[in-house]
């Protein structure tokens, strides 16, 4: 039984994680596509409209990786957590659904024809299938946050007596506290990555001393909306989550922070430290006393529940694992702000573009919001634990109760090998896009 | 409720064969007929506009399973475990065969992504077949052993195969020769409903050729179907009641036979769209003639301790279904308006629109 356990969360969590390296880049570079189309509608420069189809180009290439890997995310619910689909497909199902009827068919519908379309429509109208297009993979985006927050923060429901939760009331799906919070930290956080990814291939079209007129605009436009994007991240959205879990997972709260003790007088912030889960403390702890409560309830001596609050059977079950993830993201977030803070700075004094060593640090930059995306999603499903549905279902009573531990393990490796393969690919196709450049190839 | 919602993932499920079908269709054809390159190119070009879009009715279906008949959904995926996610994988095989071989000349590079697509799309339709043909002949609910469930009534296991390949007795294995025999008429059918989209949407040098494959194809799938009603006669006592108790549900045999019947005039058509009419015909009245054979059941028990799942016994709650309601009419709405303003953009014969790469 612990086997099967541990082989289903690692086949979810393996999937999970790489199918979320695409649409986080799709989701915020279907808005930077958006803008540069607009700015070429605008100005008719031409570059607006070479830079729109070029990231049209990347964006293709994620959005086939997102469709295949993210078909077994559907499936595994049904293949790996037969329980958990049984019991909760009445409500999770509805938005699941939804996502299929109101973002796949949208978005694969215009993604074509914004591809094939353009001498066939006309630029306005070329325009606004990006547009939609853009809906329909923040539309997506909503949707499983709905279905997400749902997890983390159950409303609307009813349980029946055989155990089966069903559905009360709809609205109350969208209209969950959980959601919006965290579908603006999430939509900003993929805008912030896709805004990395276009000031970094710009940054290395003027290392490279290539593409300059597009090199100049990716790096500028980059910057700017990775800097918007970076501070919003921090606040208001980061912030507003962080008290959402306070308020309704106490026990993620403390263990994300690293707060093995209670203290009277506030909770301190945590910047750097090990948890050690056998005395219970951080070791090498370096913090900043009473920081935490006044962040989160904006008072210097509000107390706040430690670990030693809880029940060891509420508390979520790999609390290193969660801490770590947490403060990744945070340390990420915040150099963020301060890398692209100056670059702004200097694209403000116009030396930016000439200034290598920072070019340099723009190119480098991209795997970290990669990472501080997964590391984001990391915390709240790890802080879910040990509920698949908090505070109702154990993680451990929703896998299929028919698949051995040797038939996960076999697909978990198939998984492995396949995504491998993919990954691959993956690299060699987005490296030749950028190899190829911006501008259209003469005929 | 339960009646409407089984009638609504039934058409979803029809769609995605009658679309992705053709896809698969044109895999099948591309990897044993296409010899030139300019015939590859355009062929491949053929499914690859589309295949995204039409994956998408799968994804629905998939969806709406999971919301209306959620202990089905669970049954089902988690009993046919293995198939399902090899299922998973020749998708994914299929996908990044048709994206990949636009991108680099080299002979090297694109055969090989011409077999994945051919391969795995070949592999998908023997796989659907099966799948039907393991849902029609269905499966050793709660996993009975003497006498006993091992599992819950609604949870089973199915093992690829059993030792004797035999679709009687209480323990069928996934393959067996009946599910074989509905693959490799699934693979006829699809690969029939291929050929005639190719000649629909391209210019291909082998269109000529194509009808006859047709017309021969055919006559297997029509040899094929006596065949397997003759299989399915052997194994089930009475196959046919819900045809004799409600005589009206004839229609479904009737709408596959004249699609049969139509699909020998092949060579004849003055419109290439009748053939592809034709093997939507086909495939519309197979699925539907299959489920409502067995209706109001959507997996008969082989073993008598446990009853079949039914779509009255896996549905969800009344007011999920009827709330979900709402947003499907809303949303098929929305559909139906992508598929004319698509339709309109891309319609006529795709060999010279330009492949973006």
């Amino acid at each position: 039984m612990e086997d099967m356990l541990f082989y289903d969360r690692v086949q979810f969590a393996f999937t999970i994680t790489f199918h979320y390296i695409f649409p986080q880049l799709t989701m915020g570079l279907s808005l930077m596509i958006v803008y540069f189309k607009w700015k070429f509608l605008r100005t008719e420069l031409v570059k607006y409209n070479d830079a729109a189809k070029f990231f049209m180009k990347i964006f293709a290439i994620n959005f086939t990786m997102g469709v295949v890997t993210g078909i077994p995310m559907e499936f595994q619910f049904g293949t790996n957590w037969a329980k958990f689909s049984e019991l909760t497909g009445s409500i999770i199902g509805q938005t699941l659904a939804m996502e299929g009827m109101f973002s796949f068919f949208l978005e694969s519908s215009f993604l074509a024809l914004f591809i094939f379309g353009e001498k066939l429509m006309g630029q306005k109208l070329h325009f606004l299938t990006g547009v939609l297009v853009f809906i329909g993979s923040w539309a997506s985006g909503y949707l499983i946050l709905a279905t997400n927050a749902w997890m983390q923060h159950p409303v609307g429901y009813e349980i029946l007596d055989n155990g089966k939760f069903v559905l009360t009331n709809f609205s109350n799906l969208f209209s969950n506290p959980w959601l919006l919070p965290a579908f603006l930290h999430n939509q900003v956080a993929s805008l912030l990555t896709s805004a990395v990814v276009v000031a970094s291939i710009g940054a290395f079209y003027l290392l490279r001393n290539t593409h300059l007129a597009h090199g100049k605009l990716f790096v500028k436009t980059g910057v700017v909306f990775g800097f918007i994007a970076s501070v919003l991240l921090a606040f208001p959205t980061g912030d507003w989550n962080a008290k959402n879990v306070a308020k309704y997972q106490p026990a993620a709260f403390a263990a994300m922070e690293g707060i093995f003790h209670t203290e009277e007088a506030g909770a301190e912030i945590v910047l750097v430290g090990q948890p050690n889960m056998v005395e219970k403390k951080l070791d090498n702890k370096i913090a900043v006393p009473n920081v935490l409560s006044f962040l989160t309830y904006q008072k210097w001596d509000k107390q706040i529940p430690g670990m030693d609050q809880f029940d060891e059977s509420e508390l979520p079950d790999n609390i290193p694992a969660l801490y770590y993830s947490y403060h990744i993201m945070v340390g990420l977030g915040t150099i963020f702000i301060a890398i692209l803070g100056f670059s702004l700075f200097f694209l403000w004094r116009k030396k930016l573009f000439t200034l290598r060593p920072l070019l340099w640090v723009l190119l480098c930059l991209v795997p970290f919001p990669y990472i501080a995306n997964l590391t984001g999603w990391y915390v709240a499903e790890l802080g879910r634990q040990p509920y698949l549905v908090y505070g109702l279902l154990r993680t451990s009573d929703g896998i299929s109760p028919t698949v051995s531990s040797g038939n996960t393990l076999f697909t978990l490796l198939g998984f492995i090998a396949l995504y491998l393969l993919l990954g691959l690919l993956f690299l060699l196709l987005v490296g030749k896009t950028i190899h190829g450049g911006p501008q259209p190839k003469k005929h | 409720m339960e009646l409407f919602w089984y009638c609504i993932i039934a058409i979803v499920l029809a769609v995605f064969f009658v679309l992705d079908g053709y896809d698969f269709g044109t895999g099948i054809i591309h990897l044993f007929y296409a010899k030139k390159e300019e015939d590859k190119v355009v062929i491949a070009k053929s499914a690859g506009l589309f295949w995204d879009a039409n994956e998408v009715w799968l994804v629905v279906a998939g969806g709406m399973l999971f919301m209306a008949f959620p202990t089905y959904y669970a049954s089902v995926f988690s009993g046919f475990y293995l198939p399902l996610i090899m299922v998973l994988w020749l998708i994914i095989f299929r996908a990044i065969g048709l994206e990949l071989r636009g991108h680099f000349k080299a002979r090297m590079w694109t055969s090989i992504w011409d077999k994945s697509f051919g391969v795995s799309s070949l592999l998908l339709a023997l796989f659907f077949g099966i799948a039907l043909g393991n849902i029609v002949r269905g499966v050793n609910l709660g996993g009975v052993e003497n006498n006993s469930s091992v599992y819950e009534a609604h949870y089973f296991f199915l093992p690829l195969w059993n030792s004797s390949f035999s679709p009687k007795g209480i323990h069928p294995g996934v393959i067996d020769w009946f599910t074989i025999v509905i693959g490799l008429i699934a693979v006829v059918t699809l690969a029939i409903h291929g050929a005639n989209w190719i000649v629909l949407k391209t210019n291909s040098s082998i269109n000529e050729q194509l009808k006859n494959v047709v017309f021969n194809a055919n006559l297997m799938l029509l040899g094929g179907t006596i065949f397997s009603l003759f299989i399915w006669h052997n194994i089930n006592p009475q196959p046919f009641s819900n045809f004799i108790n409600y005589p009206w549900l004839m229609i479904f045999p009737v709408i596959y036979l004249l699609g049969i019947i139509g699909l020998f005039y092949v060579k004849r058509f003055k419109r290439e769209a009748s053939a592809f009419i034709c093997s939507t015909a086909v495939i519309v009245g197979g699925i539907s003639s299959s489920l409502a054979s067995m209706f109001p059941k959507i997996l008969p028990s082989t073993n008598s301790i446990n009853e079949s799942l039914t779509i009255y016994n896996t549905a969800t709650g009344e007011y999920g279904l009827s709330v979900a309601l709402n947003w499907v009419i809303i949303g098929f709405i929305l559909v139906i308006g992508y598929l004319i303003v698509q339709k309109r953009l891309l319609s006529g014969k795709i060999d010279h629109m330009d492949y973006g790469h």
